[in-house]
């Protein structure tokens, strides 16, 4: 199944399409879930290599039958190539409640906005972009909005060791911010200048739905409108919280007679999400190249003190705030200089933390992992943790061609475990069938993804690596070949003495010239004058022809007295 | 009069002591001003005191000090220096129990030196005496190169940033120089101590052995047996008492049963410390391993990290290999050159390994240029003193400008700040072979004296016996 989740200006629309290809021993399902910017891969809890990874589950792929292999190796080609290396995924230990332990997460906070990253998630799909609601997914309009995330959600279920009831579930989640275009809506009446501006489809993606693609099962688009706001005159009847939902069959539709869906608004209409208790930020701190601090900072919103009010019977209001952050290997964070402030007074790291998982990063292996769970007291307005780190330094080859661009930290996951996120809708059996909506109803967390950090890291030259090996081997040279030169070298004046007065035997090449001559020569040079000693050689020839062994002389120092 | 004279000599070296100290306690209370704990001077992967409350933090939380690539020291030094990262005294500055622990060790390092010097400086007059050279020397002076020695590492700036800047290397200078003081006063059990810690504190200091061996086999100065042969030969006889004792093994054999002894009793407690946490092999990786594949590229004053940054991967083991061996090549040249005087050659070792490790910091060269004050007598005449003083100075102002210019402002670029390495490399280079030069000058100035002295003697016969 694949969804398209959009949040537009003025209104949310959801699209779904689903489409199950089977093999002879296999399935893959295709299931997607608007949500947050990441990748998320889920490997079922009786899977025997959990602990390993995706390589591990790529391989497992590779070992089942041949059919569908093309499907499986585009799917994982596409978006989770990038989790094979060992540094960019992580297995959070309670930060997904569901599926602790065996989850394996990760992200790329940063991607160039190009038409080849939207590609291969695009081939994942059964009609790719030719048929069915992702003919919406018109480049140009997508990269044009304000937000863009993909998401890739894989679950293994089933015992399928052997291979026999082994099943993948890929949920892929597309989320975008698309503005309406604005001006055109104003062309219409001046008059409604100052609210929402009304769009369609067509006038958003520039392309219009014409009928489903073939391969799916069902392909819906569902419209949601925050019920009080807009139909408060039909309310009565309905919980205070629940939307309306309009679902529109694309199937109802062709080639001829295109699905199109447009809003015009009379009233100006503020929508309202489901709001974090607490506003999430983080920032860097410090300035250099060398160390810095992250601060992860949360300030509670005007809406918190409805929540509160709930809450405030309790003797002592607490408020569970789960922090989940990931730093790349080369941010070293000291998880002990962690501090935490609460309305700007410093506290005790124990009174507020309830719990902590700390994973300390590996260089080039494994990134540094922080699950915290505080306890905050419900009256609380601000909330700030900083952690110290040093940045390291990498290998020329480590760095992205840019390398002066900064490197990017994936955000912070703050999720408040006491909110739930889930929508409300009315009881109604033919729209519980829709994946989406049992997603969508599904009791899960509010979660609040902080911002991207930008790290700029140090740089080495990277013009320099001859110059760096040729310069640093010629000082390695120069100690070496200095020290073993003074180490070696005997003054002739110390051999000399030792050949006059030694009463060693010791040996002189032939090829000396008369040693006594040449005494006598380097004393004079020194000024000494003296007669030249009275030495007197005993030669020992051991053969006349100078055969090796005797190519040298034996002499003898003479006792002067 | 003599008398008199050591009295003020004492007193002096007494006040100068105490300047030190204080100096450094002065400097212990504005930590945060300086922010020394921090310099790559100064704290390097291995002595970083952020990364051995990192250790300790880890280890607190009920993780393996290793886990992650923080910590990467003994795991004694965490049960023994851990706790005391996070003791904090009202009214104090952070870590002042620390930062005495580090004063204290640099007092105990000085007072080793001292004794170590006045030790080497006797056994040295000794062979004077024997030699019949005392006479020679008596004309030049002769300086307490105990009190030196102790004086410039107790003055040193080096010490004091590395004292002050909370890095672990005061203690690690402490165990060589234990290890020296050991083998030098025969006190067998403190030397395997001393060179057992060091060693597994920081490695390089294993090839001190082998000063250690000939310490304890023939005693802190013994002039070669030819010297004496020739002396004697000149005299006519061989006067037995006089001649230097021979190699004796016995020591030897009690020092390497102790050094046995130690590790034994140093493994164990890692063991036990480690248990739960992977044991003893997990260490040995990330504490010798990270000193052997220079993991770490983050920059210091040596040359190494540059080199690693730059170099080809595939080249990377090639030259892994060939600077640690560049250390072991030369220990067999020096020790033939330099076995009659072994202190003199586990100077020049700790040079080459604080020049040539992996991480160096300027612990490390505190600790080189204090045994350097052992051997001022020697050293009076070497060349080029003046451009080495001048050079570290220069080297030491302008290395922290260069890493400033490139890490904060971003103005410099990571070349300059290498090439204050290669400077800072090229000194300790130039001293390492100026002083064993002038030390070799020395002997044969030594010899000279002897030859000389016969020289005379037989043109005093020649004299003698032509009329």
């Amino acid at each position: 199944m694949f969804y398209l989740g959009g949040f537009i200006v003025g209104g949310r629309l959801s699209a779904d399409s689903s489409a199950l290809c089977s093999g002879s021993k296999w399935h893959v399902r295709l299931v997607g879930r608007s949500g947050g910017p990441n990748v998320t891969s889920r490997i079922g809890s009786d899977y025997p290599y959990r602990s390993v990874g995706l390589q591990e589950m790529k391989m497992l792929y590779a070992r089942q039958g041949s059919e569908s292999d093309e499907k499986s190796a585009m799917l994982l080609k596409a978006q989770a190539d990038f989790l094979e290396s060992s540094t960019s995924y992580y297995a959070p230990e309670w930060s997904f409640p569901p599926a602790s332990g065996n989850l394996r997460y990760g992200t790329l906070p940063r991607e160039a906005v190009c038409t080849e990253n939207i590609t291969p998630w695009l081939k994942l799909l059964p009609c790719q972009d030719k048929a069915g609601i992702s003919t919406l997914l018109d480049r140009p309009s997508i990269y044009r909005g304000f937000y863009l995330s993909q998401r890739l959600h894989l679950t293994l279920t089933g015992s399928g060791y052997e291979g026999m009831d082994l099943s993948i579930i890929l949920e892929k989640t597309l989320t975008v911010v698309l503005q309406p275009n604005s001006q055109r809506a104003s062309l219409v009446r001046d008059s409604e200048k100052h609210i929402q501006p009304s769009w369609s489809l067509s006038s958003i993606f520039g392309n219009q739905v014409g009928g489903k693609c073939v391969l799916a099962e069902t392909s819906n688009v569902y419209l949601l409108l925050d019920r009080d706001r807009i139909f408060i005159e039909e309310s009565s009847l309905l919980s205070k919280n629940s939307s309306v939902l309009y679902k529109f069959e694309v199937e109802k539709y062709s080639e001829s007679e295109p699905f199109d869906l447009g809003l015009t608004w009379k009233i100006l209409v503020v929508w309202l999400c489901q709001q974090a208790p607490l506003h999430a930020s983080r920032f860097l701190m410090g300035s250099g190249n060398e160390r810095g601090a992250i601060a992860i900072s949360l300030k509670s919103t005007q809406t918190t003190e409805g929540f509160m009010g709930a809450h405030s019977n309790d003797e002592r209001c607490e408020l569970r705030v789960d922090v989940f952050q990931v730093v790349p290997w080369y941010v070293k964070v000291y998880f002990h200089s962690l501090q935490v402030f609460v309305d700007q007074q410093p506290k005790a790291v124990s009174d507020i933390i309830e719990k902590i998982h700390v994973s300390p990063s590996k260089d080039k292996v494994s990134p540094g992992v922080m699950e915290l769970v505080l306890k905050l007291p419900c009256s609380v307005s601000s909330t700030a943790l900083t952690i110290e780190f040093d940045k390291g330094f990498l290998h020329i080859d480590e760095y992205p061609p840019d390398a002066n661009q900064v490197f990017d930290i994936p955000s912070t996951i703050v999720s408040f475990p006491n909110f739930h996120a889930s929508m409300v809708f009315l009881e109604n059996h033919s729209l519980n069938k829709s994946p989406l909506l049992s997603k969508f109803q599904e009791k899960s967390h509010v979660m609040s993804y902080t911002e991207v950090l930008l790290v700029p890291l140090t740089t080495p030259d990277f013009s320099m690596p001859y110059n760096v090996i040729t310069i640093t081997c010629t000082v390695f040279a120069l100690y070496f070949g200095s020290l073993l030169n003074a180490l070696r070298t005997r003054v002739t004046e110390e051999e000399s003495f030792l050949k006059d007065k030694g009463s060693i035997i010791f040996i002189i090449f032939i090829h000396h010239p008369t040693i006594s001559e040449e005494f006598w020569f380097e004393r004079k040079l020194k000024g000494d004058h003296n007669q030249p000693p009275q030495t007197k050689f005993v030669m020992v020839c051991c053969q006349e022809n100078w055969s090796a062994t005797s190519a040298a002389v034996k002499v003898v120092g003479k006792d002067n007295r | 009069m003599e008398k008199l004279k050591k009295k003020i000599g004492s007193i002096s070296f007494w006040k100068w002591v105490i300047a030190s100290v204080i100096f450094r306690l002065i400097l212990i209370y504005f930590p945060q001003n300086l922010n020394l704990s921090s310099r790559p001077e100064v704290s390097t992967p291995l002595t970083s005191f952020r990364r051995l409350a990192e250790g300790y933090w880890l280890k607190q939380s009920s993780m393996s000090p290793y886990a992650g690539s923080m910590y990467h020291g003994s795991p004694l030094l965490l049960l023994l220096l851990g706790p005391l990262t996070v003791k904090r005294i009202e009214g104090q500055p952070n870590h002042i129990l620390y930062s005495l622990v580090s004063v204290i060790a640099d007092l105990v390092s000085a007072m080793l030196i001292r004794a170590t010097g006045q030790n080497l400086q006797l056994a040295y007059l000794r062979t004077l005496g024997s030699l019949d050279l005392v006479k020679q020397i008596e004309g030049s002076e002769i300086h307490p190169s105990g009190d030196v020695a102790a004086l410039i590492y107790l003055c040193n700036p080096f010490t004091i940033v590395a004292c002050v800047g909370l890095s672990t290397s005061p203690i690690e200078n402490m165990a060589v120089i234990l290890c020296l003081y050991g083998a030098c006063s025969r006190l067998i059990p403190l030397a395997a101590f001393g060179w057992v810690i060091a060693t597994h504190l920081s490695l390089y200091p294993a090839i001190l052995i082998i000063p250690v061996i000939f310490l304890l086999g023939r005693g802190p100065d013994a002039p070669p047996w030819k010297l004496f042969l020739q002396r004697h030969q000149q005299n006519g006889m061989l006067n037995q008492s006089k001649l230097p004792p021979g190699f004796s093994w016995g020591p030897i054999i009690r020092f390497a049963f102790w050094s046995l002894v130690w590790s034994v009793y140093v493994l164990v407690l890692c063991g036990i410390s480690l248990k739960q946490f992977g044991g003893l092999w997990e260490m040995f990786k990330s504490t010798y391993g990270f000193i052997l594949t220079v993991e770490d590229l983050s920059p210091n004053i040596g040359v190494l990290w540059y080199f690693f940054a730059e170099v080809f991967e595939f080249f990377r083991s090639f030259f892994l290999i060939v600077f640690h061996v560049n250390i072991l090549f030369m220990i067999l040249p020096l020790a033939i050159r330099l076995h009659h005087r072994p202190c003199y050659l586990a100077f020049v070792y700790v040079a080459i390994f604080s020049m040539l490790k992996s991480y160096p910091s300027v612990g490390d060269s505190a600790l080189y240029l204090g045994l350097l004050g052992w051997f001022v007598n020697e050293f009076s005449d070497m060349q080029f003193s003046l451009f080495l003083f001048c050079g570290y100075v220069g080297v030491s102002l302008l290395s922290p400008v260069m890493h400033n210019l490139w890490i904060w402002r971003g103005t410099g670029n990571a070349n300059f700040y290498f090439a204050t390495a290669m400077v800072y490399a090229c000194l300790q280079i130039v001293l390492v072979v100026e002083g064993v030069s002038a030390m070799l000058n020395h002997e044969r100035k030594l010899r000279r004296l002897i030859t000389g002295k016969t020289q005379d003697s037989k043109s005093g016969l020649l004299s003698d016996s032509s009329p």
